[in-house]
């Protein structure tokens, strides 16, 4: 998967260093402020209140 | 993973001569084990980051979320002029209970520091009070000065850690609400440390959920052990005084912001 990515993005390797670290940025970003915050309520740390079903 | 060199790779003639020699093509059972050791290190990596967003990043969001809420919610309320009031031991104002997640006042801390402070909302939900950096208020339990028990929730910690120190509290500890009207100045009585399923410990008398209140008592709720939500540590205190913000702030903050 990693590979395939590598050879497909143009250009010398410091272009494509540049453009992965981006890639790499960008997925995290979507991971941060997207994904974790969706799936943070089915994870069973974060329960502070007595009554809720915990 | 593969490489250029795969790609151009010849399988008839003689490969050049080379420093290194070339890797042979891979075997389809070789390209599985490959592609399978790259989704159990992807796997990983997203772990390892989910962590991090959770103990890291929640905090700064947090932090962030209750300044901007307390800063909005200092310039919907009279100005507190600089000078200590004189504490009030009569009836107090009536508070109205806020529309859900409404920020509707402050919570002050002076054993935190003299900059603890964190903003209160109306309820306990997770995902637009608690995990928004605000201390939430139990919808159905009393509002701030009122005789019976005001109770709220807040996280030990992530999400700002409003509740992390909840356990350095001692008996006669002040813990100070500031709504648009006036400050509530509570004396810290008892803790306790409690299955999560005692809602005693939030009702009007806390621990006899059928009495009449006749006391206006607080009630903290979070997490226990650290770390953990196997328990819940609970803070009760009681109703010293209040004042009224137009007439100062509380002795109890000076020296606070």
């Amino acid at each position: 998967m990693y590979g395939w990515i590598w050879r497909h993005l143009p250009g010398p390797v410091l272009v494509r260093l540049l453009l992965a670290l981006l890639l790499v940025l960008a997925v995290v970003a979507a991971l941060f402020l997207w994904v974790f915050p969706a799936i943070a309520p089915y994870v069973p740390f974060n329960d502070q209140t007595v009554g809720a079903p915990s | 993973m593969s490489t250029l060199t795969d790609l151009r790779h010849d399988a008839h003639g003689e490969p050049p001569p080379r420093r290194h020699a070339r890797r042979p093509r891979r075997s389809v059972g070789a390209a599985i084990t490959g592609a399978l050791g790259e989704l159990l290190i992807t796997a990983g990596v997203l772990l390892a980051l989910f962590v991090v967003w959770q103990l890291w990043w929640t905090d700064v969001e947090g932090e962030r979320s209750a300044e901007q809420a307390i800063e909005q919610f200092e310039t919907d309320i009279p100005e507190v002029p600089d000078t200590v009031g004189q504490p009030r031991t009569g009836p107090p104002p009536e508070e109205v209970a806020p529309g859900e997640g409404e920020v509707f006042g402050t919570l002050y801390v002076p054993d935190w520091g003299a900059d603890y402070r964190m903003p209160l909302a109306e309820g306990v939900d997770l995902a637009t009070v608690l995990n928004d950096g605000r201390v939430g208020h139990y919808p159905e339990t009393a509002m701030p000065g009122q005789v019976g028990n005001f109770a709220m929730a807040g996280h030990r910690q992530t999400y700002g850690k409003p509740f992390y120190a909840v356990d350095t509290l001692d008996e006669g500890d002040p813990v100070v609400v500031q709504t648009a009207q006036a400050w509530y100045v509570y004396t810290v009585t008892s803790h306790e440390i409690v299955r999560p399923d005692q809602v005693e410990v939030i009702a009007p008398v806390p621990g006899d959920p059928g009495a009449d209140p006749t006391e206006a008592m607080l009630t903290m709720t979070s997490c226990h052990p650290l770390w953990s939500t196997a328990e819940r540590y609970i803070v009760h205190a009681q109703l010293d005084y209040w004042l009224p913000l137009d007439e100062g702030y509380p002795a109890e903050l000076e020296g606070a912001p």
